[in-house]
């Protein structure tokens, strides 16, 4: 799904991707965690084709978005740190305008049933600058789905999220795996997220310096510690 | 979806949240009738030297509401981070760039609408006569296109709503000339075919703000 | 350090040519008919006015190369041409404007060459703020090479407009244009050859610069990872 060679990403004199090496296959829940600033949203923008490489090999679904950014946004689904929402507009105006873009067939039935999924039906016809962030949030994740996308890119998607809208978002997110859909997000919040089985990566200035699979997480909040303070030594040796 | 289609779910998209808040609109047609009331004061002319001073003044206003009405377009979009939406849809990057000068003109338009009956009034020209109209709309479509296309850039920079008009006035000075002279010859009786010239040269115009944002409007929009 | 010979070459060459146009500009050129020796102003504000023209048009190369290639060189070579380029393109609104005073009676007046050199320092000025503007260095090559491409597309239709637009409303005054003897031609050309040298030289040397500052921050960012 996701092939990444030597991939490298420079504003100006400052390298947010120093060289990076990915390779994730469809149906794969990964999570892209480092401290602020190593480059994770960098990575997921480049992915969206919202970014283009300063050099290196770069395909999703087989393509490569300097050359067919069209054909990967068809087929992917975003979430950023903004909503990305059109505050004056009303909910179900939102989905419809994404839909129309994304020509997602039976428009009208799919809209609602997203609207329904994500408990927003009631509040369709009221402008989106009167909901609650739970709410655009929860909006945000609809628009994104709208398509049924093969691969989902997810910039720390729990983010203001009250622990059961978190939980919910992880049972949609499972679902969406079970479905074959890859799955890439970002996160800071390694504590107390239920366990599911996930490719974790750590990304540190640019490098990526950790790929494994992990189930628990507490764990993984200390591997987590463990890998930064050990790459910030400059220590070499593998894990 | 073709082309044509995506450029239309933008306008209809943009022309919507517009009706709902008439921000926009409402900014722009106080900010012009004000505008040319100033001019009408201030510049205190009567009869045929009023004539002479109609058309600076009208497009004078045309200018100042219009970057008013490219800024808050681009802020809005700006604002919730829509415009990568748009850039995240699977739609050509140009889509979004002639969706949002359309957008723009049909605001525009939609105030010169108020804007030339107020100036036949207060200045006493016929600024309604449908030869006059031409050069007029011309001007508004160069206008708005280039600055579309500017307002993507200003809208990043430190000085915001500054950046725009420093920008975008040097490079519609062609514009702008051939657009006061073909409005002001008509208004004071010319034919059509004697500002040929002025007309020729705000279609070309008009063909080159186009060519340009055609061209340059990827680089603008994406890192 | 190596002193790169290039930069001598040229600052040496402008200055001797510099040196010889403004013997020729005092001494060569003969004392004009009508207007005496302030007319000597024009060979200044001609060659100026085609420095400031000419790097505009350097400008608008690496604008459009920087965007196929995305190469950093071109956007400092776009960036330096506008910089020099707006020093020539002061001059010559500057002594456009010290000759309109005795000629016309008037500091000011919008004759084509005046609003044309006018309209063209605008649009150097804005390019100059926008770059000083943009806080992401990236976006910033960007934009300005996207606006230096407008910019420039727009010049000559703004020429062709200013012109129509002042033929069509005859100036009242005259005396702008002038018959030029072989010597005054002579002497032109001698103005503009050297105006070039020294728009050449002082562009490589700020291209040098840009250059140094880039391998500079490029070892900072080394030490402190």
């Amino acid at each position: 799904m996701i092939e990444i060679q030597n991939l490298v990403k420079s504003f100006g004199y400052r390298k947010a991707l120093a060289g990076v090496d990915l390779q994730v296959e469809a149906g794969e829940l990964v999570w892209l965690v480092g401290p602020n600033g190593a480059g994770k949203t960098t990575l997921l923008r480049i992915l969206a084709t919202l970014s283009r490489p300063t050099s290196g090999k770069v395909r999703v679904a087989g393509f490569d978005p300097t050359r067919d950014g069209i054909q990967i946004r068809r087929q992917i689904g975003f979430l950023s740190h903004r909503t990305l929402l059109y505050d004056d507009l009303t909910a179900e105006q939102n989905l419809d305008f994404y839909a129309r873009l994304y020509e997602v067939p039976n428009r009208q039935k799919r809209i609602a049933e997203l609207l329904r999924q994500y408990n927003l039906t009631i509040r369709k016809d009221d402008w989106v600058r009167t909901f609650s962030r739970g709410m655009q949030q929860r909006l945000a994740i609809a628009r994104a789905l709208l398509p049924k996308p093969r691969l989902l890119l997810l910039d720390e998607p729990y983010n203001g999220l009250d622990p059961l809208a978190a939980d919910t978002l992880d049972d949609e997110i499972a679902a969406l795996i079970a479905n074959g859909c890859t799955v890439l997000l970002t996160t800071h919040n390694l504590e107390g997220r239920n366990a599911m089985e996930k490719r974790t990566l750590i990304l540190n200035q640019g490098h990526l310096i950790y790929d494994n699979t992990t189930t628990t997480n507490s764990p993984l909040a200390q591997l987590y510690r463990q890998v930064l303070k050990k790459s910030l030594t400059k220590d070499t040796d593998p894990l | 979806m073709s082309y044509l289609r995506q450029i239309w779910a933008i306008v209809k998209k943009d022309i919507t949240a517009e009706l709902h808040t008439r921000e926009t609109t409402s900014a722009m047609f106080v900010f012009a009738a004000l505008s040319m009331l100033i001019f009408s004061f201030a510049l205190d002319l009567q009869g045929r030297a009023a004539k002479a001073v109609a058309p600076g003044a009208l497009w004078t206003t045309i200018v100042f509401a219009g970057t008013l009405g490219l800024n808050r377009a681009m802020a809005r979009e700006q604002q919730t981070g829509s415009i990568e939406g748009l850039l995240l849809a699977p739609i050509d990057r140009t889509a979004i760039f002639f969706g949002k000068a359309l957008g723009n003109l049909i605001l525009m338009l939609a105030v010169e609408v108020i804007l030339l009956p107020l100036g036949s009034a207060l200045f006493n020209v016929a600024f309604l006569k449908p030869s006059v109209t031409f050069p007029i709309v011309l001007g508004t479509i160069g206008y708005a296109t280039i600055g579309t296309l500017i307002a993507a850039i200003a809208i990043n920079t430190r000085a915001r709503e500054v950046m725009l008009p420093l920008l975008l006035i040097p490079l519609a000075i062609p514009l702008l000339i051939a657009a006061v002279q073909a409005t002001g010859n008509l208004v004071q009786g010319a034919t059509l075919h004697t500002v040929n010239g002025w007309i020729q040269l705000l279609i070309i115009y008009d063909l080159l703000s186009i060519a340009i944002a055609l061209l340059t409007f990827q680089y603008v929009a994406e890192e | 350090m190596e002193t790169d010979k290039t930069d001598r070459v040229l600052a040496t060459l402008s200055m001797l040519i510099f040196s010889a146009a403004l013997g020729m500009v005092f001494f060569y050129a003969p004392q004009e008919a009508t207007m005496g020796n302030i007319q000597r102003i024009f060979y200044f504000h001609l060659a100026s006015a085609w420095v400031g023209f000419f790097g505009f048009f350097i400008t608008f190369l690496a604008s459009v190369t920087y965007l196929a290639s995305r190469k950093r060189s071109w956007d400092i070579l776009a960036h330096a041409s506008t910089e020099v380029g707006l020093i020539f393109i002061t001059m010559t609104v500057l002594s456009g404007s010290l000759w309109a005073k005795p000629v016309w009676g008037t500091y000011w007046t919008w004759e084509p060459r005046l609003t044309i050199s006018a309209v063209q320092w605008f649009l150097y000025v804005a390019y100059v703020m926008l770059r000083n503007l943009t806080p992401n260095q990236e976006q910033e090559a960007r934009f300005a090479a996207v606006y230096g491409v407008a910019a420039f597309a727009t010049v000559p239709l703004s020429w062709f407009a200013i012109r129509w637009w002042r033929t069509i409303h005859p100036q009242i005054l005259s005396g702008g244009s002038m018959a030029l003897t072989p010597r005054m031609q002579q002497t032109l050309l001698a103005s503009l050859i050297a105006f070039t040298f020294v728009y050449a030289a002082l562009l490589y040397e700020r291209v040098k610069l840009a250059h140094e500052q880039e391998k500079f921050i490029a070892l900072q960012m080394e030490e402190t990872r």
